[in-house]
């Protein structure tokens, strides 16, 4: 949505309060805003770092009974309960997430599900928070001397909390840290190969959505003011998520859309129900979880999604300029031809019993192909995962430019200047070919959380898109840049994965397959584009099964059988190898 | 606290904990072969014992309705199916079986209600229809979304959850029950009175733990759900059909709930809802496994009981409170022993 579309909204919502509105939809409208505040942590959380949790309405909770309990036991400005609201979940947060983002996906939304409940419990079992009965006499918030203490009041400020709160939220999602998060959900590997630090995104993610929820939880607490246990049970929790689901996870305009439509449905529900079945509140539930089931069976993009595709708009997920950048992204001082880049030493990697790689020594040099070759399960993609810091060895060193790589972590092996493709595929295939490839720059760009949400990171922006584009030209994907990478061809794909490494600038590029599924055509501009590359200074491994393509680019060939290097030379000396013919062929004794 | 106190504090957790043990088994099962983290495990606690209840007092246990209306729903998709792909004979078959089990069930769980028939077959009528009601479940949620993320099963879970505790209030009321205790008997040791119904409880969770590790370890039924649990496409590629082993464990599954609860009513009140809060004990037993390890699990889960006893001894209204922060060591335990190389799966 664009910014004149915005503000049309925020002049039409702000001026809903002058308006001959009832009451209620003065109410329903504040609880919207509030739930869709919730929410929005919920867009950035599982939509795109698709962590799922089932304990936001405990960070609601933990907002509105920390200002509840210091406005009315110390008289405290509603202000300062804000501050302190944040603090505590900012805390609790990073608690939290430093204990499960490392673990995979599923223990998160367990953890989250039983602390939730934990503090649930909590609130309604402490003297100090009234047990289950709350706490009451909550003050109103104070703008300067105006108390906001009627439903239309306080309807500003939540509203303007909540667009304010979308505008940044868009902005995040639309760049760096936005692209990091979306690659994070598509595959750690992938986003650990560009350089991206998995579980620290995730956990600024995780605080950020517990924030607005605090914040969300602070509203509720001085428009209401009352708070008791119950609006901060796991069944809110999953409310919070089912509006979001409902909404679609895939924009920040489907939090909105969700909190509106699940909280009117809610409400038509408790009218309507008690007429159809004579029993209050049995049903409610009922209607939720199984729509919650059908969303998921039959529509996964939710509301947004269907009003996504009737009104036309932009490519989404992109900064579109092209050529607009007052300035490029820094590149890494050239290296001299001939020297060492990668020098493997005596490496080797034992799985269980299984010795997949055993002593290997061999070095790549700027300017160079290597290709890395051997039969099945001679233990090539081991070594690559290895050399990518994917995989760490048992013993041995992989050095880069004379440093020693740290094994086991690819991240910093990418900021290093490591850079490698996938034998298959990985990428976003919601996000447009050009936010793809710009996902390689990760580590050349700088922008942080909040640059982002302000927007005051056009500029390196622009540099980065703009790199995006060279990169893609030089691949012969221009035509391209613009749709999403979903919708590309296969050969297609693979030339966009070595765009997107070389939008790290790279001084090893490893390949890890790249001609498997091309045509002749595509081969022969791949072949075309590695010798260019070649010819500017840069080091290239290659693991490859088409022997042409091999023999005929690579400058000297390293052949493993069994975990073990049996042969290296020039290709031509590699063919004559007695060693390599019995690997591929069989020993004829 | 002196001994005495402790050691009936310990037998009290350890009967619980067995209860927590048998269902953190079904959990673990359940997501070994089909990746479903499933929440609703413990409304099978409820629906079971709350239905021997409704036998008990002579009424027609409304989960037989809900049984129907499933089924219902199970064959208009099947008949769907079939309109849209043609005729076979199979689907055929496989509804004419269905409907015959379903019938049958049905009307064992009327002649439960009006005649007189002895516990332990109303103990089963009670888990029989709960296990139907969990296949059906199954096949009506979860094998359309057969290959959805862990996350969007873990969501799907919810929903479900949510369902079967709307229904269960509107089945069985907000009032709780108790049934009469399965064995009268006590027995003195020293100064430990031993009473009869943990004896009971005991014994059936190491019973069924036993059926279980007979049935993975001897049946051919049982290994293919092992190896479907190890890798799917790789059991498919043999001939396992793997949407039958995900309906088996969630059969093995809501029988191992169900009988949970009928073992827990004669010790505890059970409501319509009780069962969420013990299913979700079992999580962290489970979650104590790495939702993978059976043993693990089960010795978290007893573990998990006995602590909860000590707990509501000394300070009765933060129990919840404590076992459900209990999760965070229990994950930074985890997270400390995780390793890296294993961290790309699918989901």
């Amino acid at each position: 949505m664009g910014r004149g579309k915005a503000l049309a909204l925020a002049c039409v919502l702000l001026a809903v309060p002058f308006l001959p509105v009832s009451e209620f939809w003065i109410t329903v409208g504040n609880y919207v805003g509030i739930s869709a505040l919730t929410a929005l942590g919920l867009v950035l959380l599982t939509g795109a770092a698709g962590i799922t949790s089932f304990g936001q309405a405990a960070f609601v909770g933990l907002g509105a009974y920390t200002t509840a309990y210091l406005t009315t036991a110390y008289g405290v400005s509603p202000w300062l309960g804000l501050m302190a609201g944040l603090a505590i979940t900012a805390v609790a947060a990073v608690v939290l997430g430093l204990l499960t983002m490392r673990l995979s996906g599923h223990f998160l939304p367990l953890g989250t599900l039983a602390w939730g409940l934990a503090l649930y419990f909590l609130f309604g079992n402490l003297e100090a928070l009234g047990k289950y009965d709350g706490l009451i006499g909550i003050p109103p918030i104070y703008l300067g001397t105006v108390p906001l203490d009627t439903g239309r009041k306080v309807f500003w400020l939540i509203w303007a909390i909540v667009l304010v709160s979308t505008m940044l939220l868009e902005n995040l999602l639309i760049s760096r840290p936005g692209r990091a998060l979306r690659a994070l959900k598509q595959s750690e590997a992938l986003a650990g190969s560009m350089g991206v630090d998995a579980g620290r995104e995730k956990l600024k993610a995780f605080i950020v959505a517990a924030l607005l929820a605090s914040v969300a939880g602070w509203l509720f607490a001085h428009m209401q003011r009352t708070v008791n246990p119950t609006p901060f049970s796991a069944t809110a929790s999953i409310e919070y998520l089912l509006m979001s689901v409902i909404g679609g996870l895939g924009s920040v305009w489907g939090a909105l859309l969700g909190a509106g439509a699940v909280l009117l449905l809610k409400d038509l529900l408790q009218r309507l129900l008690p007429f159809l079945s004579g029993e209050v509140g049995t049903y409610e539930v009922v209607a939720f979880g199984v729509t919650l089931i059908l969303l998921l069976q039959y529509s996964s993009q939710g509301l947004w999604g269907v009003i996504a595709r009737a009104i036309p708009s932009g490519p989404g997920y992109a900064v579109t300029t092209k050529g607009a950048a007052s300035e490029r992204l820094a590149e890494r001082s050239k290296i001299a031809r001939d020297t060492t880049v990668l020098s493997v030493d005596a490496v080797s990697k034992t799985f269980g019993g299984l010795v997949a790689v055993n002593d290997v020594s061999f070095d790549v040099k700027a300017g160079e192909i290597v290709g890395l070759i051997g039969p099945n399960g001679a233990g090539k993609s081991t070594l690559f995962n290895l050399v990518s810091g994917a995989l760490s060895p048992v013993g041995g060193s992989v050095e880069l430019l004379g440093n020693r790589t740290r094994s086991g972590a690819a991240r910093s092996v990418a900021q290093l200047g490591v850079a490698r493709s996938f034998q298959h595929v990985k990428m976003d295939p919601d996000m447009t070919v050009l936010a793809n490839v710009s996902l390689g720059a990760h580590c050349r760009s700088h922008c942080g959380y909040i640059r982002a949400m302000l927007g005051l990171n056009r500029r390196e922006e622009n540099a980065v898109v703009d790199d995006a584009w060279r990169q893609l030209k030089l691949l012969g994907l221009s035509d391209c840049g613009l749709q999403l990478g979903g919708s590309l061809a296969l050969g297609q794909q693979r030339l966009m994965e070595i765009s997107r490494a070389l939008a790290l600038d790279p001084v090893l590029l490893l390949l890890d397959e790249p001609a498997a599924g091309l045509r002749h055509a595509e081969k022969m501009e791949l072949r075309q584009v590695l010798g260019q590359l070649r010819s500017r200074g840069l080091a290239i491994l290659l693991v490859e099964h088409d022997m042409e393509l091999v023999m005929g680019l690579a400058d000297r060939l390293v052949v493993l059988d069994f975990g073990t290097k049996i042969a290296e030379g020039r290709p031509n000396e590699v063919r004559q190898n007695v060693r390599v013919l019995e690997a591929y062929l069989g020993s004829a004794g | 606290m002196n001994l005495e106190i402790a050691a009936f504090l310990v037998q009290d957790g350890m009967t619980v904990g067995a209860v927590y043990a048998l269902l953190a088994v079904a959990l673990v099962l359940v997501f070994t072969v089909t990746r479903i983290i499933f929440i609703p495990q413990g409304e099978f606690v409820s629906y079971g014992a709350l239905t021997v209840v409704a036998l008990n007092t002579g009424r027609t246990p409304n989960t037989i309705g809900l049984l129907v209306v499933l089924a219902l729903l199970v064959w208009m998709r099947e008949v769907w199916k079939l309109a849209r792909t043609g005729f076979s004979w199979r689907v055929v078959n496989g509804i004419l079986r269905d409907l015959a089990i379903t019938a049958g069930v049905c009307a064992m769980g009327y002649i439960g209600a009006s005649a007189q028939v002895p516990f332990a077959m109303k103990a089963l009528i009670s888990i029989s229809i709960v296990v139907l009601i969990g296949t059906k479940v199954y096949r009506l949620v979860y094998e359309p979304l057969q290959s959805a993320s862990i996350l969007v099963l873990l969501i799907a879970s919810v929903g479900v959850h949510l369902a079967l505790t709307g229904i269960g209030l509107a089945m069985f009321g907000a009032e709780g029950s108790r049934t009469p205790p399965l064995v009268d008997l006590q027995a003195n040791i020293g100064a430990l009175t031993v009473t009869g119904q943990s004896v009971a409880i005991g014994v059936a969770a190491l019973l069924a733990m036993l059926a279980l590790s007979f049935f993975f370890g001897r049946t051919l039924e049982g290994k293919a759900l092992k190896a479907t649990a190890e890798n799917r496409l790789g059991a498919r590629l043999v001939g396992i059909r793997t949407v039958r082993a995900g309906r088996l464990a969630l059969g093995v599954a809501a029988a191992i709930g169900s009988a949970s609860g009928i073992l827990l009513a004669p010790l505890s009140t059970i409501y319509y809802d009780t069962g969420f809060l013990i299913g979700l004990k079992g999580f962290i037993a489970a979650v104590i496994g790495g939702m993978v390890s059976y043993p693990v699990a089960a010795i978290g889960a007893l573990m998990i009981g006995i602590l909860e006893s000590f707990i509501t001894f000394e300070t009765s209204s933060l129990k919840d409170v404590i076992v459900f922060t209990l999760i965070l060591p229990v994950l930074l335990y985890r997270s400390l022993s995780f390793r890296d190389a294993s961290q790309e799966q699918s989901n």
